[in-house]
């Protein structure tokens, strides 16, 4: 097994390309984990973690765009200035690990090792991200929807390396939320971003930790699109309430050993009307289900 | 400050030797601490010796199957591969146990839980250790396994081990059985499987006498002899050819009571000549040590109409798992405190202890106790309900006091201030920050940075636990322990075999010296196997045990100094005494300091201390057979987001019965530290096993509660010092992760208004 | 190895003479590539490292090549915190680092932090909190605290639980330990406004 620490992306992508099957490592939370337990071996591993083009972050006003370095952190997203851009990330970023994990986990790890239940993800999927891919061969670029094909796959090909992702800087609420059973260091059993784009009059409901790929939930989208009254800022409460119903349909998750299909299915729908409620202020007690709340 | 206490617990910000700090009552320091600030304390996996060897475990990877065959060649033909052992290789007794000598060192014939020891290898490196065990060929026929205890219960499944699918039955019957009560209430209560997850991961360092006569092992346990003893009778070596030193243990909290690699370790070490150092991950800690027995538990109160309990029936069965460990005691424990703290004149208990192909449960903080006590705690919120009575008003009606009988007999001879513990908890103040505090925080709500919800959604309940623990051993277990004092040049050197785990028995034991002798400078010597027994770090005994034998060691040496002193003066010893720092005439004028009255002597007592006898229990379960019993109460407030089912657990206040706060400070810790174990089981903590597989064997899916999730704790130390405890004061160890399970998942009930007969509780308990 | 030394503070000496730094037992053989040379900077002090397998974290290089075994392993998947060091002054877990991949970074472990002997005040403010008990996950904790107390003088008690929540204690119920926390942040501002005032 050897080990290359790349500088530049010349550098990395020159090592790729001698060893295609090489593992990318960049903040280690994933990767050292496997190799740790024996779960994985490989014969190269080229981190990329110090190479400056990958740590840079580039905000364009006039495209109204966010391109993020792939070896940012989780603890660079949840400040400014990265924060005030991308608000929904940052409070993803919160809910990353601990301290020591969100120091090191990077955004690119995130995106690469594609599990449903990354935190980050949700986030990108709502804002219609595009992952930049690079190799010696050349650039790519793939929407985020595109990316992963299921748990922990993706359209990545052999010397190919995340070099970051953009994402649009939107005007209108934008929030994440998260269900685990603790408050640090859980894997969401659930989670959600909403985005509005009020410009652009769109709404963006993508759900995490319930398929084989993060899902947006169009028909749920829709549905706030028609109710909602972009200039006022409001939306009915019976909208937000058949809102969540449509956000639980879309939802198609699995019993494990963390959670049950049945409770993610019905989490999603909670998280979904309380952040659509958040993003128009509505009043909660007129959305909550009849069954659970006390009152 | 998260904690208030009436106790000061405040030190000062140096420790001051010039003062007479350090003695009993005080905060003393650590005599450890600052090595572990440091890093420099070294734990057992922290030891190495020239030329060892790393050695690693080969497990089952089913709960039940038959062995076909082992192949070990494409092991051997690794490069580094220094040693391969199976159950073949174990020179003397197949097989250990604390209680009856059931479980293999290696399994031969059959297989009886997932990750059970198969074979063992010593190798250069642990990279090669991992890929040897990959290579050994085990040939399963794989078996239909055991997993539903009442299966073992009703006799129904064929025997899984030669001993037979019970491990233990009893029954209690006392009194008038046929009696009815006005009101009646029941239900079945289900605990599930926790872990101790002690952090410092099993790790021990064999060093093989040259030609293997003997050998020498450092490694962190809970009871050094009994260890030595069942090791011995594997190697086939007499004991004192075993000789043990504690390694530094990081936690125990039961795990360590059963040895787990001390034979492994061993057995590499004798068969390569060299020292061996084994060390679990995580994931191998999960499967290599017993864990908190799941129990289902039925349970009938019958009360008057103003709530007084008139009969209490009770069914307990409770998973031993694969092999019987402590299981026999485990049940005892909690079918004699089915009744929990409250008198009760007529019972029918009946509770088995089984063998499953689950993993196998043995001793956990709390040892049966646990489970009986979310039962009867459950319970008498729903006779509270029944009755028209608040919680607090249906347990000061029940409340026991001393001269009361446990329902097997036993009279509680001990002070037991449940009322006081009662109303002591209730008067503490309830937390003064509303849902979600002062500013709405929502980190501060359930879910936290999550940001799953608004103030609005959120209910706050309150719930309360009492509870009875035994303290030391039951059932004429004779656990005595071992101490030696050595006072010389005005140096006090203790020797004990007591296993400091965490809880500060280094501590308060030079604490002891200090206050009888009346020096500054006590020493403690190696904690290891070339004195006698100190019993188990276990069963909140060793404050009462090993410190009453370092108390009467001491004490034995202050009469010898005394005589000396007296003999030297023409005084009569009687009449001396210690103060400050001196040995003074109580009835004259002498005062000469210990260290002059010391200079060029040395006076030196072994003693061991001893509690009272206990006794069986007979056929109907009656019998003194515990020795001691310690009281607490739990007050919990709670946040729950019903429609998520996520909880925050806000405050837990608690009075406990403490005897005597010999180090307030310390036990300050251990009932924070057990609060913090009992908030784990309520509302995060379960090993989840599927068909005998273990699916959460990682930190990842076996959740400790974290610095986020840990509530407030305020406290109120009761201090009736017990007559019949050697200085005074109870075991505080184990308490406080008793009610407070009970506690939290009653404030969750009174949150959302709705029945959990289940710990620990998960949302989708809470929301459908 | 098994003579009754004894600390001078009187702890109970429970070790034999300290570990070996194996410059011994290689690696096992790789079916590809070499065993690497690399070299880390670790508390000021530069270390070559031969002789290793290259997939060690560096929790594994601290402890077994370097004898640095304040650092400890609880759970190997940065869950636990026990590892915890400082990489270029940013609070890692030492399990999740490639060993082989921290060349050229500023490593600084427990051992680092103060001379052994001489506690700093984050140190001497858990001995004298009762903040630490069986010690295990200690040495995560002071790292941690540190790193925490550097980047924010006076802590509210929410960020110091938010700051420390990748560190898992299983004995204190972590009480105690805010308690340390506060103490070392009150005195040190005390310590500042003196010397302001003077």
């Amino acid at each position: 097994m050897s080990v290359t620490v790349a500088h530049s992306l010349d550098d990395a992508l020159a090592s790729l390309a001698a060893s295609p099957t090489a593992t990318v490592l960049a903040g280690g939370t994933d990767l050292m984990v496997e190799l740790n337990m024996g779960h994985r071996r490989t014969d190269a591993v080229i981190c990329v973690n110090r190479v400056r083009e990958l740590r840079s972050w580039r905000h364009d006003p006039a495209a109204g765009t966010l391109h993020i370095g792939a070896a940012l952190t989780y603890a660079e997203l949840m400040h400014e200035p990265l924060a005030g851009f991308a608000p929904a990330l940052a409070q993803a970023a919160r809910t990353v690990g601990s301290p020591q994990i969100r120091n090191a986990a990077t955004i690119g790890g995130n995106i690469g090792t594609a599990s449903p239940a990354g935190d980050g993800l949700p986030v990108l999927a709502a804002l219609d991200a595009v992952v930049h891919l690079a190799s010696s061969g050349g650039r790519r670029d793939v929407p985020f929807a595109e990316f992963a094909t299921g748990p922990k796959r993706t359209v990545m090909q052999p010397g190919e390396l995340i070099t970051g992702v953009t994402i649009p800087v939107l005007e209108g609420f934008q929030g994440y939320s998260k269900v685990g059973v603790r408050n640090a260091m859980v894997i969401a059993t659930a989670s959600a971003c909403l985005a509005i784009d009020v410009p652009g009059r769109s709404v963006r409901l993508a759900l995490g930790s319930v398929g084989p790929v993060i899902l947006r939930a169009p028909g749920a989208e829709a549905i706030v699109v028609a109710a909602v009254d972009f200039e006022a800022g409001t939306i009915p409460a019976d909208a937000v309430v058949e809102f969540g119903a449509a956000a639980g349909a879309a939802a198609r998750p699995i019993d494990d050993h963390r959670s049950t299909a049945e409770y993610r299915r019905r989490a999603i729908e909670v998280l979904a009307k309380r952040l659509l409620s958040r993003a128009f202020q509505v009043d909660p007690g007129r959305t909550a289900s009849t069954s659970g709340a006390n009152s | 400050m998260s904690t208030t206490t009436p106790v000061d617990v405040s030190v000062a910000s140096s420790v001051d030797t010039s003062v007479l700090a350090g003695r009993l009552g005080d905060s003393a320091v650590r005599p450890d601490g600052v090595a572990k600030v440091q890093g420099s304390f070294a734990f057992s996996g922290d030891l190495s010796a020239d030329g060892f060897l790393w050695g690693a475990t080969l497990r089952s990877p089913h709960p039940s199957a038959r062995i076909v065959s082992i192949d070990l060649s494409a092991a051997w033909r690794i490069d580094g591969v220094e040693a391969i052992v199976t159950a073949a290789d174990v020179p003397g007794k197949a097989t250990y146990g604390l209680i009856s000598q059931d479980q293999p060192v290696f399994a031969s014939d059959f297989v009886r839980y997932v990750g059970e020891p198969v074979a063992a290898v010593a190798a250069n490196h642990p990279e090669t250790c991992r890929r040897a065990l990959e290579a050994i060929v085990v040939a399963y026929e794989v078996l239909a396994p055991l997993t539903d205890p009442e299966l073992a219960v009703d006799g129904s499944f064929p025997p899984i081990h030669p001993d037979g699918n019970v491990i233990r039955h009893q029954r209690i019957v006392r009194g008038d059985t046929a009696v009815i009560g006005d009101v009646v209430v029941e239900a079945v209560y289900e605990i599930g499987m926790q872990d101790q997850a002690f952090l410092g991961l099993e790790a021990a360092l064999a060093i093989p006498d040259p030609g293997g006569e003997g050998i020498e092992l450092f490694v962190a346990t809970q009871w050094l002899h009994e260890d030595r003893h069942q090791i011995a009778a594997c190697l086939a070596m007499a004991d004192d050819k075993v000789r043990i030193t504690l390694g530094g243990v990081g936690g125990a909290f039961g795990a360590r009571e059963d040895i787990s690699l001390q034979v492994h370790t061993c057995l590499l070490a004798l068969r390569t000549g060299r020292p061996v150092r084994i060390a679990y991950s995580r994931e191998e800690s999960f499967l290599g040590h017993v864990h908190r027995h799941p129990a289902r538990i039925w349970m009938r109160h019958h009360a008057t109409a103003d709530g007084k309990i008139v009969k209490i029936e009770a069914r307990f069965v409770m998973d031993g798992g694969a092999y019987a460990s402590t299981s026999s005691a485990v049940l005892i424990n909690a079918v004699t405190h089915t009744q929990g703290p409250y008198a009760c004149d007529n019972a029918v208990v009946d509770g088995w202890a089984v063998r499953t192909n689950n993993l196998p449960c043995g001793a956990m903080r709390g040892f049966g106790v646990v489970q009986a006590c979310f039962a009867h705690e459950g319970q008498m919120d729903r006779l509270a309900a029944a009755c028209g009575l608040d919680p607090v008003e249906i347990r000061l009606r029940n409340a026991m006091q001393t001269g009361d009988r446990l329902i097997t007999g036993q009279v509680i001879e001990n002070v037991a201030p449940v009322a006081r513990c009662i109303r002591e908890t209730a008067a503490l103040p309830l937390p003064d920050e509303p849902v979600g505090g002062h500013d709405g925080d929502p980190m501060r709500l359930p879910g936290g940075a999550g940001l799953t919800a608004d103030r609005s959604h959120i209910r706050r309940g309150i719930g309360w636990g009492v509870a009875i623990k035994n303290l030391m051993y039951s059932e004429g277990f004779d656990d005595y322990s071992t101490a030696r004092c050595i006072l010389r040049d005005g140096v006090a050197s203790l020797k004990f075999a007591t296993s400091e785990v965490g809880q500060g028995f280094v501590t308060i034991a030079a604490q002891i010296a200090r206050s009888v002798l009346g020096v500054d400078d006590v020493v403690l010597e190696p904690i290891d196997t070339t004195i006698g027994s100190a019993g188990s770090t276990s069963a909140s005994r060793q404050t009462w045990m090993s410190g009453g034998a370092v108390d009467g060691a001491c004490r034995l040496v202050r009469e010898q100094l005394f005589a000396h002193v007296g003999a030297q003066h023409g005084i009569e010893p009687l009449r001396l005494a210690i103060d400050g720092r001196d040995v003074i005439d109580t009835m004259g004028e002498l005062r000469v300091s210990v260290a002059q009255a010391t200079a060029g002597m040395s006076f030196e007592e072994t003693f061991e201390h001893h509690h009272r006898p206990t006794e069986d229990l007979d056929e109907n379960g009656q019998g003194n057979c515990h020795t001691a019993f310690a009281f607490v109460a739990h007050r919990a407030v709670v946040d729950v987001d019903p429609e998520l089912g996520l909880v925050k657990v806000v405050q837990i206040a608690t009075a406990q019965d403490v005897g005597r706060a010999l180090n307030p400070l310390s036990v300050i810790g251990q009932i924070e530290g057990g609060i913090a174990q009992g908030v784990g089981l309520a509302v995060m903590e379960e090993i989840i096993q599927v068909d005998g597989r273990v699916r959460n064997a990682n930190f990842t899916d076996y959740l400790l509660p974290t610095f986020l999730d840990m509530p407030d704790v305020v406290v109120s130390l009761i201090e009736e010092p017990d007559p019949m405890a050697p200085l005074g004061a109870k075991g505080v160890g184990e308490p406080p992760c008793i009610s407070s399970t009970p506690a939290v998942v009653a404030a969750i009930r009174d949150a959302i208004g709705k029945d959990l007969t289940r710990t620990p509780v998960r949302p989708s308990d809470i929301v459908f | 190895m098994s003579d009754t030394t004894r600390h001078p503070d009187g702890s109970p000496a429970t070790v034999p003479a300290g570990p070996v730094v194996s410059t011994g037992p290689v690696g096992p053989a790789d079916p590809v590539g070499s065993n690497q040379i690399y070299t880390l900077h670790v508390n000021g002090d530069d270390h070559q490292i031969r002789d290793a397998w290259v997939g060690e974290s560096l929790l594994y290089v601290l402890r077994e090549r370097l004898g640095l075994l304040g650092s400890k392993g609880a759970c190997e998947q940065g869950e636990c915190g026990s590892c915890s060091v400082l990489v270029d002054d940013e609070l890692v877990c030492g399990c999740l680092v490639l060993a082989a991949a921290a060349t050229g970074q500023r490593i600084v472990t427990i051992e680092g932090i103060a001379p052994l002997g001489a506690p700093s005040d984050v140190q001497q403010a858990f001995v004298d909190a009762g903040a630490v008990q069986c010690g295990f996950c200690t040495p995560g904790l002071i790292m941690a605290t540190h790193a925490l107390l550097d980047r924010s003088a006076e802590p509210s008690e929410f960020e110091i639980r938010e700051e420390l929540s990748g560190n898992v204690c299983r004995c204190t119920g972590y009480g105690r330990i805010i308690d340390a926390v506060q103490r070392v942040a009150v005195s040190r501002r005390d310590r500042n406004d003196a010397e302001v005032g003077s």
